[in-house]
C-alpha cells in the first residue's frame, strides 16, 4: 500500500433530497486502501443514504465520483460485485440456516469452491455447530456477526458498513472492532458508521455529518485541531448544579457531565479560563485544563449545527 | 451490459433455490397449495353442481296397478328418489314444490295401465324443481331412461310385443322455474382455472413485497442480482406448485364429479403450465408495483374480480354484452376454460386449442414486460 495508491472511494458534490427533504448536502469523501473510515454522526443526518449512493442502491440527484475505481452512476454492477454492504438492519433470511443464508450469498457472487468458503466462513465464525439453525433464532449479536461474514464471503476490497454495532453488547462490539482491525490489516477497507463516540476513536480517519452536510473530515486528532477547543475539567459532586451555572457564561460553549468529571468547553480560551475558575472557586472545586476528546469536539459540533440548521430553517 | 451481468444460471439458480427452501419453512403456505384447491372444490363443486340422491319425492297415482307400481319401484331403486309422500291431487303437489318441501312429483294419469295395454304409449308426468338444475339434473336422467327397463322387466309373456322398438310408455318431463340447466361437467373444469388464478397470483404477489416489508429487499438489491434473476427464480417453485394443484384438482374432478376426461394428458399439462406461467406472471408484476403485502393483496382482490365474474365461469359468455366480451377475451382464465373444456370434455388436440393458446402467450409476454418494467433496480 502506497500513499500513491487510489482511493478506494473518492466522491464529491453528492447531492440526494427525498421529496422536498434535502438529505445529503455536497458530500466529498475520500477514502485511502487499507483505511477504517468511520462515518459518524447524529441519527437521521444522512449516513446511511450516503452509504447507499456509494454501493448503487440509491442513484444522487448530482454529483460524480468513483467506488474501487469504478463509476458510482455507471457501473454499480461491478461495484456490487466487489463490495461488502452490510444493511443497518438484519438482512438476511430468517426463515433460512446459517448455512443457507452462506450458501446463497456464495451462489449469487459465483464463488469457485463454494462449499469451502462456506465452511471457512462458519468456522471462522464459531458457529460450525450450529449452522443448521435458523438465522431468525440468533441473538442480536450473533445475527450482526454472520451479518459481517456473509459480506466479506466474496473477498470485497472495500466494506461498507453501517451502524453495524448498534444494539449490540459492549463485548460483541469489542470483537467486533478487533476483526475490522484484522481485516484493514489485510489491505481491506473499510467504512463504518456509527454514533458511538468511543468507536469513532478506534477509526483511521473519521468524518462527521449533521443535517446532511459533512462537517469535518481527517484523522482524530486532524479533526480535534481543527475545531481550535478548549476544555477543562472539574472534579467533585453536585457537578449538575455548576454545569447549569455555567451554562450562557463568557467562552463557556458547551458543558458535559461524565460521571465524577464536569468537561467545560469553548473556543475562547481565555474567557473559557476566567469563567470556569470563577465557578470552581465558587463551589470549592478544583479545575485543571485537559486536551480536548473527540467526543467533546463531536458534541460541540452537533450543538454548533444544529443551531445552524435552526438558523437557516428561520 | 454483457450476456453475464444480464443473465447468469449459476445466479437464478441460487434464487431459485432460496425461494424453495424458504417456501419448505412456510407451513402456512404449504397447507394452501393442498388445502385450497380441495376445498374449493367441494364447496363450489357440490354447491354449484353434485350428484345429489334421495331427492325428496311425492307421488300422485290414479291408477293402481302393476305397472305402476313397478314404475315407482324403479324410481325408488335408482336411489335419485325417495317417495316420501302420496298426494291428494295436483295443486298439493305444486304447492310442495313451490314451497321447496318436495323436489319431485310425479304424476300417473287414471287411466295409465289400461292406454299402455292397448299400446297408446302414455305418459307419466314428471314435475321437477330445477331451481338449481344441476342438483335435479341426474335423477331426471335416470328417470327418463326407466320406461325401457320398467318395460323389459315387466312386459313379458303375451304382452312382449309392446316392449319392443320404442318405450310403450314415456316420462314427460316438466322443469319448473330453470328450464335449462347447466352440467357438472361444465363447472368442474372452470374451477380449476380460478383456483390456480386465485393461489398463485396471491402467492408470487407477495413474493417480492415480503422482501420489500422484512428489510432483506436491501441485500437482494446490493447482490449482483439482475431483476430478470430474481422475478423468474422466484417463479420456478410456484410452478411446481401449480401443477401439484392442477393434478389434485384433475383426481378430484374425476373422483368426486366424474367429470370425464376425452383429451390427452400431456395436451392438458402444457396448457396448464402455460396458464400457471400467466399467472405467475401477474403476480409477479403485481408484487413489483406494490409497496406492501397488503397492496398487493387489494390488487389481487381488483386483478381475481374481473376474472371470476367475465371469463364465462359465473355467466355464460356469449350472455355477456360486447364490452364485457372483450375484457374477458384479455383474461387468460376465459381462455383457460375454454382449453379445459376443450381437452376434458370434447378431446381437443393442438389443432383445435391454438386459437385459445396464443392469447394467453401474448399476454404472458406483455404482463412480463410490464413487470421488469416497474421492477425497482434501487431503493428510490
Amino acid at each position: 500500500m502506497s500513499a500513491a495508491a487510489a482511493p478506494v472511494i473518492e466522491v464529491h458534490g453528492l447531492n440526494k433530497s427525498f421529496g422536498d427533504k434535502h438529505v445529503v448536502i455536497d458530500l466529498a469523501l475520500q477514502v485511502q486502501p487499507g483505511e477504517i473510515f468511520g462515518f459518524l454522526g447524529p441519527n437521521g443526518s444522512g449516513k446511511t443514504t450516503s452509504i447507499r449512493m456509494l454501493c448503487g442502491l440509491l442513484t444522487p440527484d448530482s454529483g460524480s465520483g468513483t467506488c474501487l475505481g469504478y463509476d458510482i452512476l455507471k457501473q454499480s454492477g461491478e461495484i456490487k460485485r466487489n463490495v461488502g454492504y452490510m444493511t443497518q438492519r438484519f438482512s438476511f433470511w430468517d426463515d433460512l440456516s446459517i448455512r443457507e443464508n452462506l450458501d446463497f450469498v456464495a451462489r449469487v457472487y459465483q464463488m469457485p469452491r463454494r462449499q469451502e468458503a462456506v465452511e471457512r466462513a462458519l468456522e471462522h465464525l464459531g458457529l460450525a455447530g450450529r449452522a443448521e439453525q435458523l438465522a431468525g433464532q440468533l441473538s442480536g449479536g450473533w445475527k450482526q456477526r454472520l451479518a459481517l461474514s456473509a459480506c466479506m464471503l466474496h473477498q470485497p476490497r472495500l466494506l461498507l458498513l453501517d451502524e453495524p454495532t448498534a444494539g449490540v453488547d459492549p463485548t460483541a462490539r469489542r470483537d467486533f472492532w478487533e476483526e475490522l482491525h484484522r481485516l484493514a490489516a489485510l489491505g481491506i477497507s473499510v467504512l463504518v458508521s456509527t454514533h458511538y463516540m468511543d468507536e469513532a476513536e478506534r477509526c483511521h480517519k473519521l468524518a462527521f455529518i449533521a443535517y446532511g452536510r459533512l462537517l469535518v473530515q481527517g484523522t482524530a486528532a486532524e479533526v480535534v485541531e481543527s475545531q481550535h477547543l478548549s476544555t477543562w475539567s472539574i472534579h467533585g459532586e453536585r457537578l449538575a448544579e455548576l454545569s447549569e451555572q455555567l451554562h450562557g457564561q463568557p467562552g463557556v460553549d458547551q458543558t458535559v457531565v461524565f460521571g465524577g468529571a464536569l468537561h467545560v468547553t469553548g473556543r475562547d480560551a481565555a474567557a473559557l479560563q476566567e469563567s470556569v475558575q470563577r465557578a470552581a472557586r465558587a463551589a470549592g472545586l478544583a479545575a485543571q485544563p485537559i486536551d480536548t476528546g473527540i467526543e467533546d469536539v463531536f458534541i460541540h459540533l452537533m450543538n454548533e449545527s444544529g443551531a445552524a440548521q435552526r438558523l437557516r430553517a428561520e | 451490459m454483457s450476456g453475464r451481468d444480464f443473465f447468469s444460471v449459476e445466479r437464478w439458480w441460487s434464487v431459485v433455490r432460496k425461494e424453495f427452501l424458504q417456501l419448505r419453512r412456510d407451513r402456512i403456505t404449504f397447507a394452501m397449495i393442498v388445502a385450497i384447491p380441495l376445498m374449493q372444490l367441494t364447496l363450489f363443486g357440490y354447491a354449484i353442481n353434485s350428484d345429489p340422491k334421495h331427492l325428496l319425492t311425492g307421488v300422485l297415482v290414479e291408477d293402481h296397478t302393476e305397472f305402476t307400481r313397478s314404475f315407482v319401484a324403479g324410481m325408488k331403486a335408482s336411489s335419485y328418489f325417495d317417495i316420501v309422500e302420496e298426494l291428494p291431487n295436483e295443486e298439493a303437489g305444486r304447492a310442495a314444490l313451490a314451497r321447496g318441501r318436495l323436489q319431485f312429483v310425479v304424476t300417473i294419469p287414471p287411466d295409465f295401465s289400461r292406454r299402455l295395454l292397448r299400446g297408446e304409449r302414455p305418459a307419466l308426468l314428471l314435475e321437477a324443481d330445477a331451481t338449481d338444475p344441476s342438483a335435479t339434473g341426474n335423477a331426471i336422467e335416470a328417470a327418463l331412461e326407466l320406461p325401457q327397463s320398467v318395460a323389459a322387466k315387466d312386459l313379458v309373456g303375451p304382452l312382449a310385443a309392446l316392449a319392443g322398438g320404442s318405450p310403450p310408455f314415456e316420462v314427460r318431463l316438466h322443469s319448473l322455474y330453470n328450464p335449462e340447466g347447466i352440467t357438472a361437467y361444465f363447472i368442474v373444469p372452470g374451477l380449476m382455472g380460478v383456483i390456480l388464478s386465485m393461489t398463485l397470483v396471491l402467492m408470487t404477489g407477495l413474493a417480492i413485497t415480503r422482501e420489500r416489508e422484512r428489510g432483506t429487499m436491501e441485500n437482494l438489491l446490493a447482490m449482483p442480482l439482475t431483476p430478470l434473476e430474481v422475478m423468474s427464480g422466484k417463479m420456478i417453485p410456484y410452478i411446481f406448485i401449480g401443477l401439484i394443484q392442477v393434478s389434485i384438482i384433475l383426481v378430484a374432478a374425476s373422483a368426486m364429479f366424474h367429470v370425464p376426461f376425452e383429451g390427452s394428458l400431456l395436451t392438458f399439462y402444457c396448457a396448464a403450465l402455460f396458464f400457471i406461467a400467466g399467472n405467475l406472471a401477474v403476480g409477479i408484476s403485481l408484487s413489483s408495483l406494490a409497496q406492501n403485502q397488503l397492496q398487493a393483496m387489494q390488487l389481487t382482490m381488483f386483478y381475481f374480480l374481473p376474472n371470476i365474474l367475465l371469463s364465462g365461469f359465473m355467466f355464460p359468455f356469449q350472455g355477456m354484452p360486447a364490452w364485457a366480451r372483450v375484457i374477458g377475451e384479455v383474461l387468460p382464465l376465459t381462455h383457460f376454460h375454454r382449453l379445459m373444456r376443450g381437452i376434458m370434455l370434447k378431446g381437443n388436440g393442438w389443432s383445435d386449442l391454438w386459437t385459445d393458446v396464443w392469447p394467453i402467450g401474448l399476454f404472458i409476454v406483455v404482463v412480463m414486460f410490464v413487470a421488469l418494467r416497474f421492477y425497482r433496480r434501487t431503493l428510490d
